[in-house]
C-alpha cells in the first residue's frame, strides 16, 4: 500500500479510477429530484478524472512503462492489483477523460432518474480507466467485465429505439467475446506454468508456437467483437442508436476502443507467434494476420456502404463507427511500427470524432426535432434554424472523412502506410472505404442540414408556430472541446505520437509494454 | 527582418481576420478590407525580399510529425511570391466588389478570408502535407460560398465543383502516398533533387514496380481538374456562373492558379521525365483547351459563362507553354536555342498566370456591377448602348476586355507573346493551331463590346447609372496595373527570370 501513499506524479493516474468509482457511489446517494446537484457533481468528477489524465499524460512524457500500484491480491495464483501506464495507456486514458467530460455535458438535459444515470455513467468510466491501466491479466479482465453492466442499464433504461433488444444484444455479444477471451487466458496461464498473471511476465513466458497459433485467433476475435469487427459488428449500430447520447458517445468513443486495446495489449503482445504464416495459403490468405486484415477491410468497406444506404441519421453514424474501427484493426495486424502507431492514434481520433458526431445527431438535433429520419429532416431547413448544429456537423464531418488538419487524417494515413508495407492490395481495398466515407457524410450533411425543399424556413416556423430551443452552454462547450482536440491533434500529431511511438516499439519488440 | 517569420505571418493574418470577422457582425466587411489590405502590403514586402539569384528564400523549417515525413517547411521564390501578390490583389478586389452581402455577412467574409489563407498557405508550402492541408482549406470555403450565396442553381453547381475537386485531391493524395512510401520524404526540394538526379524513379520502381508513369498521370489529373484542362473542365461553367460574382473573381483569379502553380512546383520537378514522354498527347489536350474554350465562349449568351469559358481558354495558353517546354532530352549537349525558347515560354506562363488573374477578376467585377444596376441581368442580349448612359464604365470595361483580348500595351499581351515566342520553335503545330483560339477570342470579345455598349438602349437600362466615385477609385488601380504591366512587363520579369532559369536548370526531361 505504500506506493499509493507516496505517489510519484505519473502514478496519480490510478486515482482517475478511484475517483470515478467514488463519484458513482456519491451520485447513488444523491437524493432523487436534486437533478442540478447530480449534474454538477457528475461534471466535477468527470473533470477531476480528465485533470488527472492530463496531468498523468504530461508527467509521463518521455517515460516508458511506469508502475502505478502493485499490491498482491490473490497470492496463491500470482494475481496482483497491478496498475501501470505506458504511452499507449496514457493516450487512451486521456481519450477517456475527454469523452467522459463531453458525455456529461451532452447529458445535461437528462431529467429521468438523473442521479442513477450519472452513477452508472461514472461506474462505466471508472471501469474503462481500469482496463487501460491494468497490467495484470486477471485485473484487466475484471474491469472489462465491470464495464458491461452499466452499459446494459444505460441503454435499457434511458435508451430509445428498441432499447431492450439492443441492450440485450450488446450484452450477449459482449459476454460471448469475454468467454472466448477467458478461455484463452486460462489456457495461457496454465500453459505458461508461471506463477504470475502479470502481462509482462506472461509475454516473457515463452508460450509454445503451436499453442499461440490457436490461442491468438480465439482471444483476438473475443476482443475484436467489442471493437466491431465484421461479421460480429451487428451489436454496434443497434446499440449505438438505442443508447442515450452520452452512452452512444462512450460506446463508440471509448468502449469499442477497449476491444481494440485488448487485441493489441493481450492478443498481439502475448501471442505474437499466432500471427506467423501457416505454411500454406488459400486464395492468398496464409496466416491469421491475413484473415483478420481481410475482415478489417470488409468492415471498412461494408460499414461505409451500409452507412450510405441508411435513412436514419443516427444509423449513418453507427455504421461509420464500424468502418472507422476497421482502420484500427487493420493497423494492428500490420505489426509494423507505423501501422500500429496509426491504429492507436486512430483509436484516439475516432473516439473524439465519433463522440462529436453522436452528440450532434443524438443531442443537438434530435432533442429539438424529435426525428432522426433523414427524409423528415430534409424538410426542416436545419441550416437556417440550427446553424450551430449545421456548422458543428460540417467540422465533425470533415474530421470524419479524414480532411487534412484533423486527427483522422494523420491516423488513417499512418494505417494505410503501414498496410501498404505489408500488402498494397489492402490499401487499394481500404481506399474504397475512404471514398464511400466522403459520400455518406456528404449525403447526410446535404439531407439533414442543407435541404432546399419548400416551404422556406421562415414560412415553416410560422406554420408550426415555434422556434427550436436555443443552443445551451453545455452543448457549445462540448462541441468546442471535442472539435478543438481533433483539430489540435490533427495539426500537431507529434504530441500524441511522441507518447505512442516508443510504447509501440517496445510492444512489438516483445514484452507486453 | 530574419527574426520575423513573414510567410507564417502572412498565412495567419487572414485566419485571424476570419475569426475577427465572425464576431463583428455588420462590420465584417470592414474587417475583411483591412485584413486583405494588410495582406497585400505584406505580400509586396515579401516580393521585395526575394533572393536575387531566383532560388527559394524566406525559408522556415521546423519538425512537425517526423515519422510521416511531415515538416513545417515554407519558402518562396519569385513564382510563389508573384502568386502571393496576385492572391492578395484578387481577394482585395473581391472583398471590395462584395458590398451588398445582406445575408450573414460575417460568415461570408470569414469564409473569403479563410480562402485567402488557404491560397497563401498553398503558395508557400514546401512539404506535401502542409501544401495539401491548405489546398483542401481552399476547397471548403469555396464550396460554401457557392452553396449558400450562389444563384438559383447553386446546389448542383456546388456539388459538382466539390466532387470534381475532391476526386482530384484523392488522386494527388494516393500518388504522394506512393512517393512517400518509396522515398520516406514529402519535402518538395528534396524530392525535386532526387528527381533531377534520376534517383526518384529508381527508388519508386524498386519499391512499387514500374508505376512512375501512373503516378505522373495521377498528379497531372489532380492539377488538371483545378486549372481546368480539357476534358476535366465541365464543372467550371456551372460553378463560375452560379457563384456570386465576387466569389467567381476568387475562383478564376486566384484558385485556378493553384492548379498551374502545382504543375510548376510539383508535377514538372518530380515527373518532368514522364511528362516529356507524354508530351504529344498533353499538347493535344492543351490545344483542345485553348480552342474548345474559345469556341464554347462564342456559343454563350450569358456574360458570366462567356468569361468562364474565356478563362478556360486563357489558362489553356499556360498549359500550352508548360507542355511545349517539356522537350525530351536528346543526348548530352547543351542546345542554346532550346534553352532560350524554354525560358521564354516559362516566363510567359508565369506572366500569364498573373495577368489572367487580374484581368479575369476585373471582368467578373464589371459583371457584378452590371447585375447590381439592372437587378441581376447578365445576358448579352439584355444589354445594349450602355456607352451612352455609362461612358466611364464602358471605357474601363473596354480596357479590361481589350486586355483579355491580348492587345499590345495591355497586360495580357507580353505573357501570351512570350508563350507563343517560346512554344513556336518547340512545337510549331501546337502553337499554330492555338492561334485559332486567339482569333476566336477576339471575335467573342468584339461581339461582347458591340452587343453591350453599342446599338439601341433597352428600356430597362434607360436609367443605368454610371460608375460612382467610389467605384472609380476602386477600379483605377486595377486598370492602372493593367496598363503598367502592359507597358513595363519587365517590372515582373526582372524578378521572375532568375527563378525561371533556376527552375529550368533543375528540371529533368
Amino acid at each position: 500500500m505504500l506506493s499509493i501513499l507516496r505517489p510519484n506524479s505519473v502514478s496519480l493516474l490510478a486515482y482517475a479510477i478511484y475517483l470515478s468509482f467514488a463519484g458513482a457511489l456519491a451520485l447513488a446517494f444523491v437524493p432523487k429530484g436534486k437533478t442540478a446537484l447530480a449534474r454538477w457533481l457528475a461534471l466535477a468528477f468527470a473533470v477531476g478524472g480528465l485533470a488527472l489524465a492530463v496531468q498523468g499524460f504530461i508527467a509521463g512524457m518521455g517515460q516508458g512503462l511506469v508502475t502505478l500500484v502493485d499490491v498482491p491480491w490473490v497470492p496463491s495464483m500470482g494475481i496482483h492489483f497491478l496498475l501501470a501506464a505506458d504511452g499507449i495507456s496514457r493516450v487512451l486514458v486521456l481519450l477517456t477523460g475527454l469523452a467522459a467530460v463531453a458525455g456529461v455535458l451532452f447529458s445535461w438535459n437528462i431529467d429521468l432518474r438523473t442521479n442513477e444515470f450519472f452513477a452508472l455513467y461514472l461506474a462505466l468510466i471508472g471501469a474503462v480507466y481500469g482496463v487501460f491501466l491494468s497490467f495484470d491479466l486477471f485485473l484487466l479482465f475484471v474491469f472489462y467485465e465491470i464495464a458491461i453492466v452499466p452499459k446494459y442499464f444505460l441503454i435499457a433504461i434511458w435508451g430509445s429505439t428498441r432499447r431492450e433488444y439492443a441492450a440485450m444484444k450488446l450484452v450477449i455479444y459482449s459476454f460471448a467475446g469475454s468467454a472466448m477471451v477467458l478461455i484463452g487466458l486460462l489456457a495461457a496461464y496454465t500453459t505458461a506454468g508461471s506463477h504470475s498473471t502479470g502481462l509482462v511476465e506472461l509475454a516473457h513466458a515463452g508460450l509454445p508456437a503451436s499453442f499461440q497459433m490457436w490461442c491468438f485467433p480465439l482471444v483476438f476475435t473475443g476482443f475484436a467483437i467489442l471493437a466491431g469487427m465484421w461479421p460480429f459488428h451487428t451489436w454496434a449500430p443497434t446499440g449505438h442508436v438505442a443508447a442515450p447520447t452520452a452512452a452512444s458517445m462512450l460506446l463508440a468513443g471509448v468502449v469499442m476502443k477497449l476491444g481494440a486495446y485488448g487485441c493489441l495489449r493481450v492478443a498481439i503482445a502475448l501471442f505474437p507467434r499466432g500471427l506467423d504464416p501457416w505454411g500454406f495459403s488459400f486464395i492468398g490468405i496464409g496466416s491469421w494476420r491475413d484473415v483478420f486484415a481481410v475482415l478489417a477491410i470488409i468492415g471498412i468497406v461494408y460499414g461505409a456502404l451500409v452507412a450510405l444506404a441508411q435513412t436514419d441519421f443516427k444509423f449513418v453514424i453507427g455504421y461509420s463507427s464500424v468502418s472507422h474501427m476497421g482502420f484500427v484493426l487493420l493497423g494492428l495486424v500490420t505489426l509494423n511500427q507505423i501501422g500500429v502507431t496509426g491504429a492507436v492514434l486512430q483509436m484516439f481520433s475516432h473516439g473524439i470524432i465519433a463522440g462529436l458526431l453522436f452528440a450532434i445527431v443524438g443531442r443537438i438535433v434530435y432533442d429539438r426535432t424529435h426525428t432522426r429520419k433523414l427524409a423528415e429532416l430534409e424538410t426542416m431547413h436545419l441550416y437556417k434554424r440550427l446553424p450551430f448544429a449545421a456548422w458543428a456537423f460540417v467540422i465533425a464531418g470533415m474530421a470524419s472523412i479524414g480532411m487534412p488538419g484533423f486527427s483522422g487524417f494523420v491516423a488513417e494515413l499512418q494505417v494505410l502506410v503501414g498496410a501498404w508495407m505489408v500488402n498494397p492490395w489492402w490499401v487499394a481495398a481500404a481506399a474504397v472505404g475512404i471514398v464511400v466515407g466522403v459520400a455518406y457524410i456528404w449525403r447526410a450533411l446535404q439531407k439533414a442540414f442543407f435541404g432546399d425543399l419548400l416551404p422556406s424556413a421562415h414560412v415553416l416556423e410560422e406554420e408550426q408556430g415555434h422556434h427550436f430551443a436555443a443552443i445551451t452552454w453545455p452543448e457549445v462547450t462540448g462541441v468546442v472541446l471535442l472539435a478543438g482536440v481533433s483539430l489540435f491533434v490533427g495539426l500537431y500529431p507529434k504530441i500524441l505520437l511522441d507518447a505512442i511511438e516508443p510504447a509501440v516499439k517496445t510492444l512489438l519488440a516483445g514484452g507486453a509494454q | 527582418m530574419n527574426g520575423i517569420h513573414l510567410l507564417t505571418l502572412l498565412t495567419v493574418l487572414p485566419l485571424a481576420g476570419a475569426a475577427l470577422a465572425l464576431v463583428t457582425g455588420k462590420h465584417a466587411r470592414s474587417v475583411a478590407l483591412v485584413t486583405t489590405f494588410a495582406s497585400l502590403s505584406l505580400a509586396l514586402i515579401i516580393w521585395t525580399r526575394l533572393p536575387v539569384d531566383g532560388s527559394i528564400g524566406l525559408v522556415e523549417q521546423h519538425a512537425w510529425a517526423p515519422s510521416l515525413g511531415i515538416e513545417y517547411h515554407l519558402g518562396v521564390d519569385a513564382l510563389g511570391a508573384l502568386m502571393l501578390v496576385l492572391a492578395a490583389i484578387v481577394t482585395l478586389m473581391s472583398v471590395d466588389a462584395a458590398h451588398r452581402v445582406h445575408h450573414q455577412p460575417e460568415l461570408y467574409f470569414a469564409l473569403v478570408l479563410m480562402l485567402e489563407a488557404g491560397l497563401f498557405g498553398s503558395f508557400t508550402a514546401l512539404n506535401f502535407f502542409h501544401w495539401f492541408l491548405f489546398w483542401e482549406l481552399c476547397l471548403i470555403p469555396a464550396f460554401f460560398l457557392i452553396k449558400l450565396w450562389g444563384g438559383t442553381r447553386r446546389g448542383p453547381a456546388a456539388t459538382q465543383f466539390f466532387i470534381y475537386t475532391m476526386a482530384g485531391s484523392a488522386v494527388l493524395l494516393v500518388a504522394f502516398l506512393a512517393v512517400f512510401l518509396s522515398t520516406g520524404s514529402m519535402d518538395f526540394p528534396r524530392l525535386s533533387f532526387l528527381a533531377s538526379t534520376g534517383e526518384l524513379e529508381q527508388m519508386i520502381t524498386a519499391h512499387l514496380g514500374p508505376v512512375m508513369m501512373w503516378l505522373a498521370i495521377g498528379v497531372l489529373a489532380g492539377f488538371a481538374v483545378k486549372v481546368p484542362m480539357f476534358p476535366f473542365h465541365t464543372w467550371l461553367p456551372a460553378a463560375y456562373a452560379e457563384a456570386p460574382s465576387p466569389v467567381t473573381m476568387l475562383l478564376t483569379g486566384a484558385m485556378s492558379k493553384m492548379g498551374v502553380y502545382g504543375l510548376l512546383r510539383i508535377a514538372l520537378p518530380l515527373f518532368g521525365h514522364q511528362i516529356a514522354r507524354m508530351r504529344v498527347p498533353l499538347l493535344v489536350l492543351a490545344v483542345a483547351t485553348v480552342v474548345m474554350g474559345a469556341w464554347a465562349a462564342a456559343a454563350q449568351k450569358d456574360l458570366k459563362r462567356i468569361f468562364a469559358y474565356m478563362s478556360v481558354n486563357h489558362l489553356g495558353y499556360c498549359l500550352l507553354g508548360i507542355f511545349a517546354l517539356a522537350v525530351p532530352a536528346v543526348g548530352t549537349g547543351i542546345d542554346k536555342a532550346l534553352q532560350v525558347s524554354q525560358a521564354a515560354a516559362l516566363n510567359g506562363v508565369i506572366l500569364q498566370m498573373f495577368n489572367h488573374g487580374i484581368t479575369a477578376a476585373a471582368l467578373f467585377w464589371f459583371v457584378a456591377m452590371m447585375q447590381q444596376r439592372t437587378g441581376g441581368h447578365r445576358g448579352i442580349d439584355q444589354f445594349g448602348g450602355l456607352r451612352k448612359p455609362a461612358p466611364v464604365l464602358a471605357g474601363l470595361m473596354g480596357i479590361a476586355l481589350f486586355s483579355s483580348l491580348g492587345l499590345p500595351g495591355l497586360n495580357n499581351f507580353p505573357g501570351e507573346f512570350l508563350i507563343f515566342r517560346g512554344a513556336f520553335p518547340l512545337s510549331w503545330v501546337a502553337a499554330t493551331v492555338s492561334l485559332l483560339g486567339l482569333l476566336v477570342t477576339a471575335t467573342v470579345i468584339l461581339t461582347v463590346i458591340q452587343k453591350v455598349f453599342w446599338g439601341p438602349l433597352p428600356e430597362h437600362c434607360a436609367n443605368f447609372p454610371d460608375l460612382h466615385h467610389g467605384e472609380r477609385m476602386a477600379l483605377a488601380p486595377v486598370i492602372g496595373l493593367m496598363l503598367l504591366v502592359g507597358f513595363l512587363p519587365s517590372l515582373i520579369t526582372i524578378s521572375v527570370n532568375p527563378t525561371v532559369v533556376n527552375l529550368l536548370a533543375h528540371w529533368r526531361f
